[in-house]
């Protein structure tokens, strides 16, 4: 509890005091009123004189204004006991939200809270411990046990363990050794490790995170939207309402003025929109950081929001399903030997960094003499085309070949071929596998258990492989052979196929999906771990690879979604019960009390509920 | 240009989106938002006119609620 809250807290213990003692005074006229004034005065006084200030300011109709109204009115009435428990109550209730808040605020900030405090940089064999903003690229840091490290890099010295689970919410350590690349805000366990900055404070992984999960409070979702907009019509309206409440009856029916005004206050008092407001942006927060502890980062409460209602699921292949790790699993060259076949598939490639290429050259384990390698250019869904020793090569898919010119002819073994040629003859082709992620079935049958009515496979493999994978995890449907074009395209005829209602949420590896992704009504890349081009281009990040998380996801932003819909539902419901009430002159001032401040509390109680993690499927 | 302010003493949510609205109404601003939840002003302005623009933006802060500094 703040200095402030503690400080409001003696105030209000102090006019309960109070109050109770001019209960029990048997005090008439002014006495009485004086009596009960010290009271009002020592638990209300800064609500007035807010009120007040307000109005100069030309805001008139604040929650001060309307609780200054309500309880003035109330004394103006003689109703001083009423007056007097309305301002006390309201302030506790006021105090009570505003440490709620701050708690929620509090416990979210941790999940957060990965920023580095400091490096160590090693400067002319000295260790100088300073903030990370200040290492430059290139230097060397060294990182202790059970420190965080500050800056990515890659390990120069030293092997350790590091617990990534702020990162991804992955609770198995992750083993680094010299060479390894690591990213800031992992926490080092075991070895001391000595590491080579690769980039600044500002574009590392850290940095990046907090700047996206910070803004994502920027990017609304349509319920706050809503909530918003109708919290500027709803109070104005309520303020005309109760003025026509207090005037009309007493000028039109026999009722008594004191009746008509006190029943216009209760609808004052009820009438801030501040459950709703407070409690509806709380929850996507709550959801946000929720995700964000399960290594699920969510740019925005938006996409919570239509995650929600996802419909159709489009996947990608490789590396989003698949690991992304490929392996030459067969050679079968023609009119040359299986070295030689591998040598030049490995020099056409050898500029490239797709996952094929690294597996081809990885193969071949020889040093590439890139000197015999010009004008390699990279035909995209297709393969590459260069010139190695003077000859025209091509190395790809049958596509490719067909374009060449080139007569060739398939393989029989699943996975992904790549046919080679030079100078428009055909070399053969080698077999590249890819395995499949050891989660990826249990992530599709975790979809269709929430809901997800269509998942499909879209890839720029080859039939055989792309085929293959499908079958084996239990896809609605396939589309092989696509470029990234028709990868759009093909999205874009999955969208009309949405209901109204429904929407289609693509997940890829972010590497050549940007279009897609975008395309979409919710991207979700994967492998948020180092790569630029999914955080930038995703909704959604995973940070551990696992398509499970998808699933978890729309679990995590159902319920977000239920809680907010409860806090409308239930604010609104009781506001408007309380609101009818006191119309008719049922509700007493203490009911619309509750209404105001009690339901804002129970509403941010209820929005907390979105921190914590819905149960797995 | 954007960037991003601290505030201080931003003790209602309404008052936030009240906020939110009349910055988003100046001129010579692209986007605006005021986050209760963060207590941060996310000014997105001309670069020209960004000192100018930020400092009605703080006056519109105090305006709405007195209480409330934009760190500067």
């Amino acid at each position: 509890m703040s200095l402030k809250q503690k400080r409001m807290l003696t105030r209000l213990l102090a006019a309960a005091l109070l109050f109770l003692s001019a209960l029990s005074l048997p005090l008439t006229g002014w006495a009485r009123l004086a009596a009960f004034l010290l009271p009002y005065a020592a638990a209300g006084w800064d609500v007035l004189w807010r009120a007040a200030r307000n109005i100069a300011h030309g805001q008139v109709f604040d929650e001060n204004f309307l609780m200054a109204l309500a309880t003035v009115g109330a004394l103006a009435i003689g109703e001083y006991p009423e007056a007097v428990f309305v301002m006390v109550f309201y302030q506790v209730g006021e105090l009570f939200q505003h440490y709620a808040v701050d708690q929620s605020r509090r416990s979210i900030a941790a999940l957060m809270d990965i920023r580095p405090d400091w490096a160590n940089v090693e400067d002319s064999g000295q260790l100088r411990q300073v903030d990370p903003e200040e290492v430059a690229v290139g230097d060397t840091i060294v990182i202790k046990p059970g420190e965080r490290i500050p800056l990515d890099g890659v390990v120069l010295e030293g092997s350790s363990s590091l617990d990534t689970a702020a990162l991804t919410g992955e609770s198995l350590p992750r083993q680094v050794w010299p060479g390894k690349d690591v990213i800031s805000g992992c926490v080092n366990l075991s070895g001391l490790l000595k590491v080579r900055v690769t980039r600044p404070f500002e574009t590392s992984t850290v940095s990046r995170i907090l700047e996206l999960v910070e803004n994502s409070s920027s990017k609304k979702a349509r319920a706050e939207h809503f909530i918003t907009r109708f919290a500027r019509v709803y109070t104005p309206i309520v303020v005309l309402a109760a003025a026509a409440l207090a005037l009309l009856p007493p000028l039109l029916t026999p009722m008594a003025w004191v009746d008509s005004i006190q029943r216009a206050l209760n609808f004052l008092v009820v009438s801030c929109p501040c459950a709703l407001v407070i409690s509806v942006p709380l929850s996507f927060f709550g959801g946000i950081g929720g995700a964000s502890r399960d290594g699920i980062l969510v740019k925005g409460g938006n996409y919570l929001e239509v995650l929600a209602r996802a419909e159709i699921v489009v996947f990608d292949k490789t590396g989003t399903l698949t690991q992304g790790v490929f392996h030459v699993t067969a050679v079968h060259p023609e009119g040359c030997s299986e070295e030689e076949l591998l040598e030049l598939a490995a020099l056409a490639e050898s500029w490239s960094d797709h996952p094929i290429s690294r597996s081809l050259k990885e193969a071949w384990g020889g040093v590439l003499d890139a000197a015999r390698v010009s004008g390699a250019e990279e035909l995209s869904g297709r393969g590459i085309r260069a010139a190695v020793d003077g000859r025209t090569l091509c190395a790809g898919n049958g596509r490719l070949m067909e374009e060449m010119g080139v007569s060739w002819h398939p393989c029989h073994c699943a996975g992904t071929t790549v046919h080679v040629a030079a100078d428009g003859v055909y070399l053969g082709h080698i077999v590249i596998s890819d395995l499949v992620k050891p989660d990826a079935r249990q992530a599709v049958a975790a979809l269709r258990s929430c809901g997800v009515r269509k998942c499909v496979l879209l890839t720029g493999d080859a039939q055989a492989a792309g085929e293959a994978v499908a079958r084996e995890l239990g896809m609605d449907q396939v589309w092989t052979q696509l470029l990234p074009a028709h990868k759009v395209e093909r999205v874009e005829a999955l969208l009309e196929e949405c209901s109204p209602r429904g929407a289609l949420v693509f997940v890829g590896d972010g590497i050549n999906d940007a279009p897609v992704l975008s395309r979409a009504d919710v991207g979700i890349a994967m492998g948020g771990l180092g790569s630029d081009a999914a955080i930038e281009a995703a909704d959604i990040v995973l940070m551990d690879d696992r398509p499970s998380k998808i699933a978890h996801a729309i679990t995590i932003a159902r319920h977000t979604l239920t809680i907010v819909r409860q806090n409308i539902v239930f604010a609104l419901g009781i506001k408007l019960m309380v609101l009818v009430l006191s119309a008719l002159g049922y509700a007493s001032m203490w009911a619309a009390v509750f209404a105001d401040v009690g339901v804002s509390v129970l509403a941010i109680l209820n929005a907390m509920r979105c921190l914590r993690r819905p149960k797995r499927l | 240009m954007k960037k991003r302010f601290k505030l201080h003493n931003l003790d209602c949510a309404n008052c936030a989106a009240k906020m939110e609205a009349a910055i988003q109404k100046l001129d010579g601003v692209n986007a605006a938002s005021v986050s209760f939840l963060t207590q941060r002003l996310t000014l997105d302005a001309d670069d020209a006119r960004f000192e100018e623009i930020l400092r009605q933006a703080a006056a519109i802060c105090k305006k709405v609620e007195p209480d409330c500094t934009v760190v500067l």
